[in-house]
């Protein structure tokens, strides 16, 4: 891996678009095929997400120093554990019909390859700064390719957006969009299309 | 789920109990085809697409995964319901499902490498990536969220790490046939093998009669 830029702006930068987990990484799909049903879902996912993954990254920095090498993997995950376990207590309370939808995947943020992935990459190595907008790029980068697969498989799938009706009356509603092996599709497509763009433009900026 | 149902009905008489065997077999059938924790709910999709380019590594996968997962489930359970239920801790289950997994999959790789050295070289190197697989800890999330029995998350787990591996198995043959054809090159390695899980869960939603709910 090349040396990070130590401007903030870029490490966030970074994130978003070179280092964008599912494009250039393809870590912690599995969320971004099952919650991506609608936006609503999509949107509290990813808030679940970078909570977690931020302040998880922040936690391990701070304490890199002293974290055992071989006992690593397991701070990490006690941390994120604790976090997550913050976020679905807060969801139940708030949101309760959310909280149900998501069902296990809230829990599943934990084993998240992404939550990991840049404590593990990062954080154990950076001050806590850099960690935390590497982290919150990375997730921002994230929640916005979870939103593009949720802004076409809730219209065409459902028909509606965020909750509300918008396609006509005489709309005849995809099922497979909605359906599991719809998301498959749509990831493949969004892949194939980004892989196009990249191809077109090497600098890799947005 | 609020946290008093769970505990009352893991906390109910005859946890043992087998009780109804065609519920086990609903059940095995369920979460091994029907609700595939691959194809269906999209769980330990890392592995899935990272280790499916071979089907021996995807075989030595999914072998470790079954054996982890069952047991991991399993003891889970028992902590579940003798120390989190009793002592009204339901809302710590995820740190210490997570603790109870990394402490089995570290106490199995030093025994197998210890007593089987032969089954270490071919499954040893699996172990470590087990603990992040999204498979095992979801296995016990989905045990406390649909109050599964004892000899039902016995089954429940056995059959979700079995499906788990049909699936990459499944996949695994495919991608080694790919050499034959040529995908268009901005789907990239991952894009195409995303394309084929789409194609291998349109088939298994077929399962979708067999359902018993």
């Amino acid at each position: 891996m090349r040396t990070p830029d130590p401007r903030p702006g870029a490490i966030f930068r970074e994130g978003l678009w070179t280092r964008n987990p599912i494009f250039a990484m393809v870590l912690g799909i599995c969320s971004a095929l099952a919650v991506t049903t609608t936006v609503r879902n999509t949107l509290v996912m990813f808030l679940g997400v970078l909570f977690a993954s931020v302040l998880t990254s922040v936690a391990v920095s701070l304490l890199r120093h002293r974290i055992p090498g071989s006992y690593r993997l397991m701070v990490e995950m006690l941390l994120a554990s604790t976090l997550v376990i913050v976020f679905d207590r807060a969801l139940r309370l708030v949101l309760p019909a959310v909280s149900r939808e998501l069902g296990p995947y809230v829990g599943l943020i934990i084993t998240n390859c992404l939550v990991m992935g840049r404590a593990e990459a990062f954080a154990m190595t950076n001050p806590p700064l850099p960690a935390a907008l590497d982290a919150a790029g990375c997730c921002t980068g994230y929640g916005l390719v979870m939103l593009a697969i949720a802004l076409v498989r809730e219209p065409l799938g459902l028909g509606t957006l965020a909750g509300y009706p918008v396609m006509p009356a005489a709309y005849e509603k995809c099922g497979l969009l909605v359906s599991p092996p719809g998301a498959f599709l749509c990831l493949a497509a969004l892949l194939l299309l980004v892989n196009t763009l990249r191809d077109r433009r090497p600098g890799g900026e947005p | 789920m609020n946290p008093v149902q769970v505990a009352s009905a893991a906390t109910t008489a005859g946890a043992f109990a087998v009780g109804d065997w065609s519920r086990l077999a609903a059940i095995f059938l369920s979460a091994g085809l029907v609700d595939n924790i691959a194809l269906a709910w999209f769980i330990g999709m890392c592995a899935f697409l990272a280790l499916s380019k071979d089907t021996r590594v995807a075989f030595g996968m999914g072998v470790a995964v079954t054996f982890v997962t069952t047991l991991t489930a399993t003891a889970n359970w028992l902590v579940n319901r003798f120390l989190l239920v009793p002592l009204g801790l339901e809302y710590l289950q995820f740190l210490v499902f997570i603790l109870t997994i990394a402490a089995i999959v570290q106490f199995l790789e030093l025994f197998v490498d210890r007593h089987f050295p032969a089954l270490y070289e071919a499954f040893g190197i699996f172990l470590p990536l087990i603990t992040v697989n999204c498979t095992v800890l979801a296995a016990s999330i989905f045990m406390v969220q649909r109050q599964y029995r004892f000899w039902e998350t016995v089954v429940f787990a056995l059959a979700t790490g079995l499906g788990w591996m049909l699936a990459i198995l499944l996949l695994a043959g495919l991608r080694q046939h790919l050499a034959f054809c040529r995908p268009p090159k901005n789907l990239g390695e991952v894009g195409t093998a995303l394309l084929l899980a789409g194609l291998l869960a349109m088939a298994f939603s077929g399962f979708a009669g067999m359902a018993v709910q």
